[in-house]
């Protein structure tokens, strides 16, 4: 058999337009995101003043102070009541429930239906029905319960996903030993699951500190630090639609856009050094 | 089908002859597949037993049916009765739990657990009630010297165990599973994903094991078998084909399909 050359072959035109193409695809991609950050960093950074974090929100500063901490509020708030619901469904689907259990279905098309709904559905129900239904009224807990109906299925999902990536070995390993049920789950499966529940819970908290819409018709739009969670407060999100709505403070709004843009980078930092860590100790001394 | 299930009394060991385990008509089913067909077997104290057979054969099926890891596989049924010191592990009243704690179990992929080494060897005492700190710290050395890997590990105790070797990591399994005293300690392939120097360090372990322990391994490796175990089942399709001492086995099989397989005519 003659041996081919080892010479490059010549392009062909097939492989010069599956190159153009990629590349364009990359090139777009990233001048999109980079677009879009350096417009918001360039609008607002000229417009950062020390007004704009004073304790107090009045027309003159358009502070977005009271905005911070709200918003700090219904992420806690909303995070106690859907961490341990979603975590805890995602564990009984996982490990309790038997395959075939009619009950699982019905759980899992609930969450995937739960998790398509557009968030404007999820402010119409919270409106009906904690606001109205409940009589919480305008106010952070109304706001924080519908968001946390919003994360449930985004924690349970990746919960899910991460459970059922423990290796079968850990689990054949406990229960080899003699362990029961419940301590296999505490002390191997959850924690062996730990940095993806925790990915989980802060791409939750990512969704709370962006939502708009479902708060606006929940949580209200008072811009003060809520003296409890009975009372209407407005998100750092809410802030920013209200300021650019009111036409009368775009240069605060767009120093908002950058605050805001801050934390959901430094959240996604976290998130990543949280993982790197849980994963790190393990190799380092446990004592 | 014959069977010869008489372990012969003029073996030239020092060690009592004491029935350990016993499956009594053992019939398993996964659905509707019946992967042990009437399995009867008698498992001697101190004894080293191998299954060998080729795959599918239900030779790990049965291993696993001997502390009940097969109840978590869904769809398996088990009729028939296996006992232990005479006591049926399949009746309502066996505690699984403390089943497990006497028949202890090394997998045929080195499972330790994402925590040190301490942990790992702790694991077990703990789940069974032990917190004391002192105690704790003898049992674990005491697990590590008996599964001959203590001087290796003695001043990595507090390092992730997942960055051990993987013949260390077996090892350290073993003495996991001899942390919590079992009686009868099953493996189940535990050499197959291991290299040959650290195969041998395990061999050398069971043999010295089986003076306090009596061992139960599944096999595919039949040099294996006949280097280290004193009893021999060979398998086919669910059931017993022949079981007996190793050595007659090896060198006089009784069944023409046992003959064919040791001489590597299939499987």
């Amino acid at each position: 058999m003659k041996n081919k050359p080892l010479n490059k072959r010549d392009l062909s035109i097939s492989t010069i337009l599956y190159r153009i193409f990629t590349f364009l695809g990359i090139a777009l991609t990233i001048l999109v995101i980079v677009s879009i950050i350096g417009y918001i960093l360039i609008t607002g950074i000229p417009n950062l003043s020390a007004d704009i974090f004073a304790w107090e929100y009045n027309s003159d500063n358009g502070s977005m102070m009271p905005a911070i901490i709200n918003t700090v509020i219904v992420v806690l708030l909303s995070l106690i009541v859907a961490v341990p619901l979603g975590v805890g469904s995602a564990v009984y689907l996982c490990e309790y429930a038997k395959t075939g259990n009619p009950l699982v279905k019905v759980v899992r098309l609930t969450t995937e239906t739960l998790s398509g709904i557009p968030s404007i559905v999820y402010g119409l129900f919270g409106s009906l029905f904690f606001v109205r239904f409940c009589g919480f009224g305008l106010s952070i807990i109304s706001g924080a319960l519908t968001l946390a109906i919003m994360i449930l299925p985004i924690i349970m999902r990746t919960t899910e996903e991460a459970l059922l990536m423990v290796p079968i070995g850990y689990k054949e390993g406990s229960y080899g030993l003699g362990a029961g049920k419940l301590r296999t789950v505490s002390k191997i499966i959850i924690p062996s699951a730990m940095p993806g529940i925790l990915s989980g819970i802060l791409l939750g908290t990512g969704r709370i500190v962006g939502e708009t819409v479902a708060l606006l018709f929940t949580a209200g739009s008072v811009a003060a630090i809520a003296a409890d969670i009975t009372k209407s407060g407005r998100t750092l999100s809410v802030h920013m639609y209200a300021l650019s709505n009111e036409g009368l403070h775009i240069p605060k709004a767009q120093a908002t856009a950058v605050v805001l843009l801050v934390i959901v980078v430094l959240l996604n930092g976290l998130s990543a050094v949280v993982a790197g860590k849980l994963t790190k100790s393990k190799d380092k001394e446990s004592k | 089908m014959e069977t010869n299930t008489n372990i012969p009394q003029n073996e030239n060991t020092q060690t009592s002859q004491k029935i350990k385990m016993e499956c009594k008509n053992v019939d398993l089913f996964y659905d509707k597949f019946q992967a042990l067909k009437n399995v009867n077997i008698e498992i001697t104290e101190n004894r080293i037993m191998s299954f060998i057979g080729p795959s599918g054969c239900g030779k790990s099926t049965l291993l696993r049916s001997l502390n009940r890891m097969n109840d978590l596989v869904e769809g398996c049924t088990i009729t028939g009765e296996i006992h232990l010191d005479g006591q049926n592990i399949y009746s309502p009243q066996t505690d699984v739990n403390n089943l497990r704690k006497r028949v202890g179990m090394v997998f045929q992929k080195p499972n330790p657990f994402p925590m040190s080494v301490f942990d790992n060897v702790a694991y077990g005492p703990r789940t069974h009630g032990v917190h004391n700190r002192s105690e704790l710290n003898n049992i674990v050395e005491k697990s590590l010297r008996n599964a001959a890997i203590w001087d290796e590990l003695k001043d990595r105790l507090h390092k992730n165990a997942l960055g051990l070797s993987g013949g260390q990591q077996q090892r350290l399994c073993i003495a996991r599973a001899l942390a919590v005293e079992p009686d009868v300690l099953l493996m189940d392939e535990a050499t197959s994903a291991l290299d040959p120097l650290s195969t041998s360090k395990i061999e050398d372990l069971v043999i010295e094991l089986k003076k306090n322990y009596t061992i139960c391994m599944v096999t595919h490796n039949m040099q294996q078998a006949l280097r280290i175990s004193d009893d021999t089942a060979f398998f086919l399709l669910g059931e017993i084909i022949e079981i007996g001492k190793t050595k007659e086995l090896f060198t006089t099989p009784k069944d023409k399909r046992t003959e064919n397989y040791i001489t590597g005519r299939f499987g």
